[in-house]
Formats: structure tokens, sequence, C-alpha cells
């Protein structure tokens, strides 16, 4: 049996029988096997990765089971594993184990274990089919099983209306995406007669010239199927405009957040861009959408995590950030850039999600940073990963010595989009380089918030219910001790490491963090690294050459507005803590208006939600009940009402006789005209 | 086999259980109704594997002469194969739905669905034009009947609404016949399918045989029944109404409408259209603000079957392929919403989605099994909810992009009514103690839910098993709209000519020419 169908299968069977043993299976066997499945995959994905990385692998295509034949269309379930296949295996192999394991730690109190881990399981199998897709329409499909498992995951605690409405609304706004995608593929089908990738890819240079009518106008063929197409990946991926439920999605537990919220699910997007390059490539207008969409994203949604106190919600922003540069760079038409930030963002922002998981989980489930602080000398091990998380994402490094793993790849897209030597370069370049300075920001804000000055625990619900509880327990071996350090901050709280199984994970991916970039850079985005991608992306070698051949100026840019957003939150919430709460009274407004997300969602509901249920029971109760009812079948009635008048009341045996008659009248009628 | 009656043997088998249903208790009567079903869901099978696919057009022929000029004439083609097969395969569920919650005039009761299950055959076996008019507006009466006597509070308005409305489309529809057999000189439904009527009489015939599909489909504005009959019905009685009746309309559209009138149905094509677009955008609105459970799956339905005639009236492959394909996977799926309905209300007797929720608590396997329906409700890739949808719409983005963008905005909306209906169901807290206190599938539930669920997934992932018996006929149909197809609005181009092929043949072949 190939290797990449154990690799596929192995999680979905995991998942369908942790899922339907559930209680009968026991915690712990359904626990064992979806964690076991997981790492046999990740075991089995990295010799593949690394044989591409050796360069001596080929692509190849492993067939499965026919899915759908309609005339021409035809398409097939089929696992096809390139250099871009490849890399989303070990992203999403790895991650997904790793959250497995922390899971058995950060999940230990739920009740409701085994579907925790058959849904994690369940995801990792629908990424695993969209990553190996070799037709559209299987990518759809994974897509879509991504956005189930997503949609279960958030929902996962589905007692809280919160997490519920989370859960819908990520369902929901990433079906306005699916739209566009479905009218791509649609579009696609059309156009090139076929839905495989290979052969769309093949044949997208014959596109040049042509054009193609949509809703009444004509426009460049390639643009309009590139533009539908990125819908979907909008969506998926959080960017502008179908981002909102991205931050919501946060309701779901952390492992979760880390590895469909950060790692994998919402890179679909980019993958799907960077799989479909050579198409992408045929349509300057649509590069063009990509890069502005991307450059907005990052630079709205690093705006907007400046200001967020929830630990969660800071990183979640500050993820659909990142995703904008790597559409940037993919629009810049540096690909390759594109997927190396996406390979190291992988690492790196799993990694601060689940510090701030095993952060979460030793403040009792507080999330809000308001209530954290002086948390260093408590969980150190927690705290040093997420120093790496922080170092790897803000990019520290020094060029030609060693960087952390953002360094590299953040880096890289900043000089491409500078390299490009464009407007819409520029534009994208000069956001990118804003975004890396509210990104050093707000990274450093949320550490000293957490890790540094005096513990503010005392103010938060959850610690004052977790100490009444420990009180109350414990009420007869140390009554003193619960009162007397009320006054320091921390409510008599001791917060606690977290246990091995969730260090472990930290411990693997801080590695990632550190030497993900250091190692891999030269495989992604070397010279040479044409060599590595064999076609599976399209690698412009003029673009890398003018990367590094840009002034010196833009190669200290990054460091440089680094260092300043360090400086700022260092001075912000380390020297000066009433610094921010001035701020805020100069700038109210602008304070204001970050905080609400720009208001999208008020936006959103009064355009959108509050509209549609208007509608709704207007064409219900207007249209259905008081026109076509009341002039039909009602008005039918008051007129057989009246000519009947006192005749007796309809009830069954009006029926029966009713039926009778007609079928008699029916056989009578058309007897008669047959024999006539 | 091809000597052997097996379509007359499978109309007869429900017809003699009906008449021992009706002399029965109840115990014996469902007894007999369910091993009749089961005896016709056994010769379904047989049918199925006797079929041979690519073979004959019209297969398992029977013929023989009644009286007057009146004949017995049966006959299968894929299409009808498929309809059948779901027929067959509905009923047995239904009646172990009725199993416990009907008590009063139970054989009556048993009688009706097995009537119903002969007609309902008969319909998609039916090769005359008369002997299909019979079976087809005699099936609904015992749909009358079974709301009117064992339905909800409001049964006789329900049934009244849903006899008015089916009975001003029949007229119409019989009208029209008497003329076709006039002008053809035959009531032989292969002959009339090769038929070219007049374009001119085509218009009005269209329109005779529409309102009658129309209503049954049931299509907007004439859909305003269905809601109340369906929360007016019993469980079974649902789970037939949304998974076999209202197929008779799409299946009137492919047996008639379409093959014997193309050139009418090629200029009415962008009324259909609009109407289905209305019914997307409109009833999925609706569907959003309802309260009942029942009402809001009835309203779905409306929206889903909206996607058969948007596929029907692409005169294409995938679309004609796609509403097959909607149909039977919509009959199975809106089935098994009516019974996950079902279910719960034999426990609490109340359709108000705000008497449940957090039924996932008490409930975990209902909770399993109500997500799949609702996903392929939804239309999740890997069900069958999905390829019918897929293909369909794929099947009018070839004509209009238009058309195509807003019956796919049904994607966005469905997700939004289905999950807000699970959501108030299935999750959330357990806010009522005789909700929360509710036992999960006992077994009876169980052997009817595993079987929709396999043949929803099985649909979704290898839907090749569905789609091969038809292939052959809906190419013989494709054939014959081929000069209804409209010319697509999403042509490529290159420099401002268009290629001397058309939209259809365009594809790869031709880029690479370009190049």
């Amino acid at each position: 049996m190939s290797p990449i169908l154990i690799i596929v299968f192995a999680p979905l069977v995991a998942a369908i029988i942790a899922g339907l043993g559930n209680k009968r299976l026991g915690m712990v066997p359904a626990k064992a096997l979806t964690t076991a499945a997981l790492f046999l995959s990740c075991g089995l994905s990295w010799p593949i990765f690394l044989s591409f990385l050796g360069g001596h692998a080929e692509t190849t295509v492993t067939p499965v089971l026919n899915w759908v034949a309609s005339g021409d269309l035809n398409f097939a379930w089929a696992l096809q594993v390139d250099t871009l296949t490849a890399v989303m295996l070990v992203v999403v192999t790895s991650v997904s184990a790793l959250v497995h394991l922390y899971s058995w730690g950060y999940m230990s109190e739920e009740a409701d274990q085994p579907r925790f881990f058959a849904y994690l399981s369940l995801f990792t199998f629908a990424m695993l089919m969209l990553v190996t897709a070799n037709n559209l329409v299987q990518m759809f499909f994974g897509w879509e099983g991504v956005g189930l498992a997503s949609y279960l995951l958030i929902g996962f605690w589905f007692r809280k209306p919160s997490a519920n409405a989370a859960a819908m609304k990520a369902f929901v706004v990433n079906r306005v995406g699916d739209l566009g995608f479905m009218l791509g593929i649609f579009g696609v089908f059309l156009v090139f007669g076929t839905v495989s990738i290979p052969q769309i890819l093949h044949d997208a240079p014959g596109l040049a010239g042509s054009t193609i009518g949509f809703l009444g106008y004509r426009f460049d063929t390639a643009t309009v199927l590139c533009i539908l197409l990125f819908i979907g990946a909008m969506g998926k991926s959080a960017q502008l405009g179908l981002h909102t439920w991205l931050p919501d999605a946060m309701e779901g537990p952390t492992p979760v957040s880390a590895l469909i919220h950060a790692a994998t699910m919402v890179t679909a997007g980019v993958f799907m861009v960077c799989r479909l390059s050579p198409l992408f490539e045929q349509s300057q207008t649509a590069l063009h959408f990509v890069t502005i969409i991307g450059a907005l994203t990052c630079f709205f949604a690093a705006t907007v995590g400046t200001t967020q106190t929830d630990i969660k919600r800071v990183i979640a922003y500050s993820t659909c950030s990142q995703l904008g540069y790597m559409f940037f760079a993919a629009g810049v038409g540096a690909y390759g850039a594109a997927m190396f930030h996406l390979f190291t963002h992988a690492f790196f922002k799993a990694l601060l999600f689940l510090g701030a998981g095993s952060v979460i989980h030793a403040m009792h489930h507080e999330q809000d940073m308001r209530y954290f602080g002086g948390l260093w000398k408590k969980i150190p091990l927690t705290f040093a990963a997420m120093m790496a998380g922080t170092l790897a994402i803000t990019g520290v490094g020094i060029d030609d010595v060693f960087g952390f793993a953002g360094f590299y790849s953040k880096d890289a897209i900043l000089e491409a989009a500078f390299a490009k030597g464009t407007e819409l370069g520029m534009f994208a370049f000069a956001l990118g380089i804003f975004a890396a300075l509210l990104t050093s920001f707000y990274s450093w804000r949320l550490v000293y918030l957490t890790f540094f000055g005096t513990p503010r625990w005392a103010q938060s619900e959850h610690i004052q219910h977790a100490v009444h509880d420990a009180h109350d327990h414990h009420d007869h071996h140390h009554d003193d001790h619960a009162h007397a350090p009320a006054h320091d901050g921390t409510a008599g709280y001791h917060p606690h490491e977290s246990p091995l199984n969730m260090l472990v994970p930290l411990g693997v991916l801080a590695l990632g963090a550190v030497f993900a970039g250091f190692v891999f850079a030269p495989a992604f985005l070397s010279e040479g690294a044409g060599e590595f991608w064999k076609g599976a992306l399209v690698f412009d070698e003029t673009l890398l050459h003018a990367m590094h051949h840009v002034p010196e100026w833009v190669k200290l840019a990054p460091a440089a507005v680094m260092l300043t957003g360090l400086l700022i939150a260092t001075y912000a919430y380390l020297i000066n803590p009433a610094f921010p709460a001035a701020c805020v009274r100069r700038f109210g407004f602008l304070y204001r208006f970050l905080l609400n997300k720009w208001y999208f969602d008020e936006l959103y509901d009064a355009v959108f939600v509050r509209p549609a249920m208007a509608l709704g029971r207007f064409f219900w109760k207007q249209i259905d009940v008081g026109l076509i009812d009341r002039f039909g079948p009602n008005g039918a009635a008051w007129v057989v009402s009246l000519a009947s008048r006192g005749a007796v009341r309809l009830q069954s045996g009006y029926l029966y006789s009713y039926a009778l008659v007609m079928l008699v009248g029916l056989v009578g009628a058309i007897s008669w005209v047959i024999a006539r | 086999m091809s000597h052997f009656p097996i379509l007359s043997l499978m109309l007869l088998v429900p017809l003699i259980g009906a008449v021992i249903s009706l002399l029965s208790g109840r115990d014996t009567a469902r007894k007999v109704a369910l091993l009749a079903t089961l005896v016709d869901l056994a010769l379904g099978v047989v049918l199925w594997l006797q079929y041979d696919i690519g073979g004959a057009q019209w297969q398992f022929q029977e013929h023989a002469a009644l009286f007057a000029g009146f004949e017995w004439k049966l006959g299968i083609d894929g299409i009808a194969l498929l309809l059948i097969a779901l027929t067959v395969f509905l009923m047995p569920i239904c009646i172990g739905a009725s199993w416990n919650s009907i008590e009063k005039r139970a054989g009556e009761y048993y009688a009706a669905f097995l009537l119903m299950e002969t007609l309902m055959i008969g319909v998609f076996t039916a090769q005359d034009l008369f002997l299909f008019y019979i079976m087809f507006e005699a099936g609904l009466i015992p749909m009358y009947l079974i709301i009117g006597i064992w339905g909800g509070a409001e049964r006789i308005y329900a049934s009244y609404k849903f006899f008015l409305y089916t009975l001003l489309g029949s007229v119409l529809m019989l009208i029209a016949m008497f003329w076709m057999v006039n002008e053809a000189g035959t009531t032989d439904i292969p002959t009339l399918m090769q038929y070219d009527f007049p374009a001119h009489a085509q218009t009005w015939l269209f329109l005779a045989f529409f309102a009658s599909f129309a209503v049954k489909m049931p299509m907007w504005p004439v859909h305003t029944w269905l809601p109340d009959a369906h929360v007016q019905a019993p469980t079974a009685g649902s789970v037939i109404l949304a998974g076999v009746l209202l197929k008779m309309g799409g299946y009137g559209f492919i047996r008639f409408s379409l093959p014997m009138f193309p050139i009418a149905s090629a200029y009415f094509a962008p009324m259909v259209w609009t109407l289905s677009i209305a019914a997307v955008v409109i009833t999925s609105l609706i569907a959003l603000v309802q309260t009942d459970m029942k009402k809001l799956i009835a309203y779905s339905s409306v929206a889903h079957m909206a996607i058969v005639t948007v596929g029907l009236f692409a005169f294409n492959r995938q679309g004609l392929e796609g509403s097959v394909v909607v149909m039977l996977s919509h009959g199975i799926v809106s089935g098994a919403l009516f019974l996950a309905v079902g279910v719960i209300y034999d426990r609490l007797h109340t359709r108000e989605i705000v008497r449940y929720g957090g039924l996932a608590i008490n409930m975990p396997y209902y909770a399993l099994f109500f997500l799949l329906f609702t996903m392929a409700s939804i239309g999740l890739p890997g069900t069958s909810g999905f390829v019918g949808e897929f293909l369909s719409l794929m099947g009018i983005y070839k004509n209009s992009t238009w058309i195509a963008l807003i019956s796919t905005t049904g994607i966005i909306l469905g997700a939004a009514y289905m999950l807000y209906l699970y959501r108030r169901v299935v999750f959330g807290e357990q806010k009522n103690a005789d909700a929360a206190a509710m036992l999960d599938l006992d077994a009876r539930e169980w052997l009817m839910m595993v079987p929709l669920a396999a043949s929803v997934l099985w649909m979704g992932i290898y839907p090749e098993s569905f789609m091969a018996p038809m292939r052959k006929d809906i190419g013989v149909l494709e054939a014959r709209v081929a000069i209804a197809r409209p010319k697509g609005d999403a042509d490529v181009k290159f420099g401002g000519k268009t290629p001397a092929v058309g939209v259809a043949t365009l594809g790869s072949a031709q880029l690479k020419g370009a190049k």
C-alpha cells in the first residue's frame, strides 16, 4: 500500500472509530488511536518531504476511486504528491500530531474527549484530501470538509451560545467564499473542458488574449476565473471582507485555534493560489487584486491586533495579518516566499497559540491579558516557548548569521514586494513594513502584559472562582494562606506550569520557530529553489535575483521597524504603564474604531443579517400568507363557501367524497373520450 | 426476465397488501404493510440488477389491451428505474416510522400507504398517457386522506389546500392530453416523446403540463400548499410527500415537457429560470425565520427543487443528470430530515424549535445522524446533496452566469437556515426538562436511519452507481432538447471573434490549438 494512502486515510479511520465508538470505546483508547494515527501519518510524511528536498522524488498520483462522470466532465478521487503537497503534508501532519498530543493535557478535564479527538482527526483527513487533490472538485471537497470540522470544533463547547454562534458564522461566511470557488470551477470547466489541475495549468497559457462573458459583460478570461477562485481563498483564509469569522472562531478550544485557525486550514487559500499559480500568472489584474487584498488585510488585521485584550484574539488577528503577507507575496509573483512563510508561520503561530493555551490553562481559563501579568516566573517553560514564538513572528535575526523563522520568510516577502518594482509592489511593501511595526508592537505587548509587570489576577472572575473553590476545598488545611496575599494582585492564586504532554509539543514547535527558517530557507528561496519546486508552482528566478539586489535600506527596514515596535511596546507596557491609557484618552475615536474591528460586524449585521431576517418575514407573512394564500386557495374557499352557504363544514367525510368523485369522474371522462 | 411481468407484480404486491390491511386490525395491518413493502423492495433490487445498463431504452415492457381503448402498458428506462428504486427504498422506512405512532384507524392508514406505493410506481412505469394520468392524479388521493385523517390540528385546511392546487393543474393537463392524442393519434408515451408537435401548439401544451408539474414540484409561487401539507401530515406522510411525490413534478418535466415540447421549453426557459431563482432566494429566506421544524424543512424543499428545474432547463448533460441526482438525493435527505423531526416529535409531540435544545447531550447518536442529513441538505461534498447540486449549477452556468450566480446563493442561505435549525435543536443548553429526558434512538429508529445515512454517503462518494443507469437516457433527452439549448453568455472569444465551434465544445483542445 502506498504510504500516501496511509497518510491520508489513517486519520479518517481513527476519526470514525473514535467518533462512533466514543464512550463505549473509552476515553484513553480513543485518544490513543487518533494520536497514534496522526503520528503515523506524520512519520510517513517527513520522508516524502525529505526526498523532495533531496531532489530525488517525482510527482506521483495515486488513484483511489472514480467519483463523477457526467458527459465530458470527469473527476476521480486521487492523491497527488508533488513538492507543494509534500510541504503541506509535513506542515499538516506535524502540527496535527503535536496538537493531538497537546490536547491530552489541555482537554484533560473534558468529559467528551473522544468526540474532540475524532473531530481533530477528521479535520486532518479533510485537510490532507485538500492538499493532495489533483482536481478542483476534490480540492473543494477538502475545502468544505475542513469547513465542517472547523464548524464542529469551534462549536465543540456546544452549550455555549457564543460558541454556537461563532461556529455557524464561520461556516456561513466561508460559504460566501465558496460561492466564488464554485462559480470559478464552473468557469474553469467551461473554458478548459476539464477540472483536472495539471491539465488546467498545462493549458492555461492558451488563455492569453481571450475574453469571457460574465454577468452580461466581457472580461479577460483568466481574470474572471482567478478572481472567482480567489474569492474562495478569501473566505477560507479570512481575508479582508470575509475575515469576520476568524476572530470569533477563537471560541473553540485553543488546540483547535492552533491547528485549524493558524497553522493549516486558514492557509488553504494561499495553498490554492500557489497550486494554481500558472493560471494566476495569466492575469495581471487578478494578481493585482490578490496583492491589494493581501496588503490591506495585512495592515487591517495588524491595526486591530494592537487593541485587543483577549490573548487568543490578538493571535487571531495576527494570523489574519500574516496571511495577508502570504497573499501579497503570491500577488507579486513570489509564490515560493508565500509558501515558505506559510511553512514557518505554521510552526511559530501554532507555538504561539499552544503557548497561549498553556497560559490559559495556568490561569484557570482566563483569556483576558488585562488580568495576567508577572507570569514568567510562574510558568518559565511556557514563557520560553512564547519568547521563541515572538522572536520568530517579529522576525529577529542578523543577515548571513542566524535568524528566527519569520526573519527569513517575512523579509523575503517584503523584499519581493519591493523588488517587483511596480507601484502596487511599493504599496504592498509600505503596508507590509507598517504592519511589521505593528506586529512587533502587538507581539511584545502580548508578552509584556502576560509575563511581565505585576500580577493583576485578582480582578479576574475565573481566578476568583478558582481561588474560591480551592478555598472551600482546603478550608481546614490552610485557611490563612488563602486570604493573606490578596493584596499583591495574585488573589492567592498559584499558576502551575503545564504537564509534559503539553510542554513537549511546545518544545518541538519552539525548535521549528527557531530553526525552520535557518534550515529550510536555502531550499525554498535560494537560486536553486526552482529545482526543489520542480514546477509545482511558478518560481520566478528573475524576481529572486532582484530580491538579492534591493537597496540596503530595504533589507534593514524590517529590522528597524521591528526594533521600533519593540521599543514602543517596552515603553508603553514596561516603563510607563500609564501611557496606553493616556493614548486611549487622546485618540479615543481611533481606539474605539480599532477595538471594534473597524465595525465590520456591525456593518454586516445591518446590511446582511437583519435585512435577510426581515425579508424572510416579509415574504412569508406578506407574500405567501397575505397575497398568495389570500387570493389563491383561501379566496377559492371563500367563493365555494359563498356558493354553498350553510353547507356542512369541511371535514374528513367531505374529503372522502371529494376524492371519490374526482377519481370516478376522471376515469369516466377518459373512458368516454377514448371510446368515442 | 423479460417475459416475467415484474412491473405488474410490483404494482400488485402493495395493492394486495392494501386490501389485507384494510380488513385487519392494527397489529396485523402494520406487519402486512411492512412485509409488502419489503417484498417490493426486494423486487426493486431484482429489477435494478436485471436492468441492462446501456441496453434498450425501454425495458421490462408489458402490454395488454384493456376495455374501451385503454391500454395496460408498462415499461421503464433508467430514470424511471432510479425513481422506482427511491420509492421502494423509502416505503419500508415510512411503515417503520408509523409503527408506533399510528393508533387510530390503522388498517385504513396502512392501506392508504400501500395504495399510494402502487400508484407511485405506476406513475414511473406507465407508458400509456392516460394510464399515467390516472396514476398521477389518483396517487394524490391517498395523500389527501393521510393528511386529512391522520394529520395534525389544521389537517382539513392543509388537505383542502393541497387538493385545490393540484386539481387546478391536473384539469389543464388532462385537456392538453386529449388534444395530443387527437393530434398524434396515439397514447403511447415513448412514441409521443419522439413526436414533433407544431411549434404554436407546443406553447400552450407546455403551459398546460407546466400548470400541473409546477404545482407538484412545487415551484414558486404555487408552493404554499407544501408547508401546510408537511406540517399537518404525519411523519411518514411527510417522508413520502417530500421523498417521492414532489419528484413526480420533476419526472413530468423529464418525461413530457422537455422531450415532447422542446421548442416551447426553450421559449419558456427564462420564465422557469426566473421562478426558480425566485424560489431559491425567497423560500430560503422564509426558511430562515421559521419556528416550526417541519415548515422550515418544507420551505427548504421548495428551494432545493428549484435547483432541479434550473438543471433541467439548462438543457445540457450536466444540468439534466444533476437534476435527477438532486431529485434522488433530495428524496432521501428530506425524507431523512422529516424522519429526524418525527423521531423527536414522537417523544415530545411538538414541532416548535424552541421547545428543544441541547439534544447533543442526551441524544448523541441522533445528533450525529441529524448532522449528516443537515450536511447533505447543505450540499457538503462527500454527501449526496453535493453531486446533484454541483452538476445542476454547472449546467446552468453554461447558459446564464446570472442565473448560476443567484442559484448558487442557495448554498449560503441553505447553510444559514439549516445550521440555525441544528444549532437551536441539537446544540445549546438543555432548556426544557422533558426534552432533556428524551432517550436516544431505539433499535427501530436505528434501522431506519442507517440505510438512509448509508445511501447519502454512497451517493456522495460513488454516485456512479446512480448515474450509470440513466446515462444513456439522459443522452437521448439531451439530443432531443439540443435545439432548445440557448447560446450561453459565458462564451470565450479570442481577439474579439467567437470561435466557430459552439460553447459546449470549446474546451482544452481548442485552447491548445490557439497556442
